[in-house]
């Protein structure tokens, strides 16, 4: 069953169309990157998620629910604009946040105190946000986000604004929810980021979706069957003009693609021409599907 | 849902409550009044006569000008010439001497006072009035009429305002006891609407800009986060109020009680016959005033205190949170004050123009009904009496009138928050009302 299912969403802000006949399922227990550029509709799917606007039409469902208020106890968020009281306390403010999403504050104590050992916090609990470096509130706000255990985690743009020690110890963090079964939807324009956390994606762009799936298959089903090779011609060989040719310091390189050949028979072709240093197999980046994507659809 | 504003609530009000600045002026601020009032009673006193009066040698070649003593001044007649009262004065014992030559009664010249520090104007004055009083007198009895009976004429007239109730129930009245209530109340209402609303504003804007609200309003609804902000810090605002009351009364029984207790029995021991008369005249002047304070229906007062009070906060509380999730930061909220200023101007002025002055005008009729100026314009008005017919009015449309703004105000809010950057006027503010 899908933590998270979408249908046919709309939103509008005057004129401009935010999200236009959106449909999305999220499986449960996966990590789920929703990429797209900025502007593309995903921070208000988000906000809609997390019945902070509400949508024109459309329906939305948690764990087979339709979205209700009741279902905020199931969802943190990381939005892409944080922050936290600057002149409260860590322990407070961690307890406030705990409670407002219905958390009791016996049970709430239990677990800030787990987290704040885990991320080794624990020293700095009595202090206020504003006597703490930003790598340690960015920390705070992660426990703020997580607190109350929910089985949806949305993170929009979660990697901006962290450190790079911070951004692994994070990256680390949702792996360890993703094993407890906690479902996790990425929101993000630096797809790169992404690419190895992710499950599945969706990819967004102008208020529409554009493709989704598992990025295995995304993958699988982009390749062009293109391979990139390596090459040390023979003394005096004159070579075909192969793609993207350049001539390196002791070698050259150019991509050939297979034209229903296997492998193999291409490599004893191009043996032919000399030393074969390297054959590799180009498999596009999340980015590059995405522009494909991107200009087939202007091509329609 | 409702646990949630509670939740709200107390983390506006704690977080206000600790801070050591709401400490410092809750304990400080009430020190004040004590200490201003003690300070002025301590100089009262201690110009009080036989302790700090001056002691004035009269050398009078008429023999016939025995002047009275009064606050300021002792008269001496040792019989001295003008050598002798020099040297006392040279020598400390006096303060100065005044020498009254043989005189004209009808052209009193020559009179002049010697003293080694130069006298004030209030002491010639005072010194000319006990003079001339006394050549009134001289002259009335020299024309047969006994001054006695000339001050017996003057008799002093208070006149006592009475109140017919409905009930056939009668009450003392006093103008300006009921002034005093009324100005009382409606500043209080005024200054706490501006100094918490101001508050509320900046809550929100510290919400906004240190980019919380998103957070928060993931976990509650945006009209349980404006509520709770509000009723949060009104509840500080009370709390600094009841702090202060006891704190004052506390403070200023220990001042009064210390004065008060020097005063009867020293005083009374050191005044003369007339003195404690007067005193005497005084005291029923206080009984009066004790008569008056009864005469207020304190019942009503207060209960209608506690309305406005609450009600007209809740009203411009809900512009102020408004004003703060239209803006980014501080200095932008200025464009949007005016709808929050005049009103309460208006309802300021109006107060002291027309309410205080004639209680039941016109004017004072309708800046007392409408909600935006009702708060602070009926607290006027409360003591000297209003039909109930026009109180229910007036609380009605001050109730619907902040249920209005805090849906207006909820409107504006939702948006608002999640607005960065963009600059906002009255157009976008209206375009957020009447969105869905």
């Amino acid at each position: 069953m899908c933590i998270l299912k979408i249908e046919a969403l709309n939103k509008r802000y005057g004129n401009h169309v935010a999200l236009s006949d959106f449909h999305l399922e999220v499986p449960k227990g996966i990590v789920f990157g929703l990429l797209g550029p900025n502007g593309a509709g995903k921070t208000t799917l988000i906000r809609i998620v997390n019945q902070i606007i509400d949508q024109d039409s459309g329906k939305i469902w948690i764990n087979g629910e339709p979205l209700k208020l009741s279902h905020v106890r199931n969802i943190g968020y990381l939005p892409e604009e944080r922050g936290l009281y600057k002149a409260m306390k860590v322990e407070d403010q961690l307890l406030y946040f705990a409670q407002i999403k219905g958390l009791e504050a016996k049970a709430a104590g239990r677990k800030i105190h787990d987290w704040l050992e885990k991320l080794s916090l624990v020293p700095w609990r009595s202090k206020k946000i504003q006597e703490l470096s930003k790598g340690m509130a960015q920390k705070v706000q992660f426990i703020a986000t997580v607190i109350h255990e929910p089985n949806l985690l949305i993170l929009d743009e979660p990697f901006s604004g962290f450190d790079p020690v911070n951004a692994e110890i994070i990256k680390n963090e949702i792996l360890e929810l993703k094993n407890k079964g906690t479902t996790i939807i990425l929101s993000t324009h630096r797809m790169e980021s992404v690419e190895l956390l992710c499950d599945n994606i969706a990819m967004i762009n102008k208020a529409k979706k554009i493709l989704d799936g598992p990025v295995r298959e995304i993958k699988k089903s982009s390749k062009r069957h293109r391979y990139r090779v390596k090459l040390m011609p023979k003394p005096g060989m004159v070579l075909p003009s192969f793609d993207h040719f350049k001539q390196e310091e002791d070698h050259v390189s150019f991509t050939v693609s297979l034209m229903g050949k296997s492998p193999n028979l291409v490599i004893q072709e191009l043996m032919d021409y000399g030393e074969l240093h390297g054959f590799e197999e180009m498999i596009p980046t999340i980015e590059e599907i995405f522009i494909q994507k991107i200009n087939e659809s202007h091509g329609e | 849902m409702a646990n949630k504003i509670f939740l709200v609530i107390k983390r506006e009000y704690l977080a206000r409550v600790k801070r050591r600045s709401f400490i410092v002026a809750t304990i400080i601020t009430p020190l004040i009044f004590p200490t201003i009032l003690g300070v002025f009673l301590w100089i009262a006193l201690s110009d009080l006569p036989f302790e700090g009066a001056k002691i004035i040698e009269v050398v009078d070649e008429n023999r016939s000008f025995v002047l009275e003593s009064n606050e300021m001044f002792v008269f001496s007649y040792r019989g001295m010439d003008r050598e002798q009262a020099r040297e006392q004065v040279l020598q400390g014992n006096r303060y100065g001497y005044l020498h009254i030559p043989e005189l004209d009664i009808d052209k009193p010249v020559g009179i002049t006072f010697y003293s080694m520090d130069p006298p004030g104007i209030s002491l010639i004055g005072n010194l000319e009035a006990a003079i001339q009083k006394k050549i009134e007198e001289i002259k009335l009895f020299a024309s047969g009429i006994d001054p006695e009976f000339l001050s017996e004429l003057k008799s002093p007239i208070n006149i006592r305002a009475m109140r017919i109730g409905q009930g056939g129930g009668e009450t003392v009245s006093n103008t300006v006891v009921n002034y005093g209530v009324g100005f009382l109340a409606g500043i209080l209402i005024y200054t706490f609407i501006f100094i918490y609303g101001n508050q509320i504003m900046q809550g929100v804007i510290e919400e906004k800009s240190s980019r919380i609200i998103e957070i928060l309003v993931s976990s509650l609804k945006p009209f349980q986060l404006m509520m709770g902000k509000i009723i949060g810090i009104g509840a500080v605002g009370l709390t600094q109020f009841l702090i202060w009351i006891l704190l004052i009364s506390m403070v200023s029984s220990l001042v009064m009680g210390y004065f008060g207790m020097k005063m009867p029995q020293q005083q009374m021991l050191e005044m003369s016959q007339p003195e404690i008369a007067n005193w005497q005249g005084e005291n029923t002047q206080l009984m009066e005033i004790m008569d008056l304070i009864q005469g207020i229906d304190f019942v009503t007062l207060i209960i209608s205190f506690l309305i406005y009070f609450v009600g007209g906060y809740l009203l411009y509380g809900a512009f102020f949170a408004a004003i703060g999730a239209a803006v980014d930061n501080p200095s932008d909220a200025q464009q949007f004050m005016f709808p929050v200023t005049i009103p309460l101007l208006m309802a300021y002025m109006g107060l002291f123009i027309f309410v205080l002055d004639d209680p039941n005008s016109n004017a004072s009729y309708w800046l007392s009904i409408i909600p935006f100026t009702s708060p602070v314009a009926m607290m006027g008005r409360i003591s000297y009496g209003v039909p109930w017919m026009e109180l229910a009015l007036s609380i009605f449309l001050l109730t619907s009138g902040f249920l209005f703004t805090t849906w207006a105000a909820g409107k504006i809010y939702r948006i608002g928050i999640l607005v960065h950057g963009s600059k906002v006027n009255y157009k976008t503010l209206w375009k957020w009302i009447k969105q869905n």
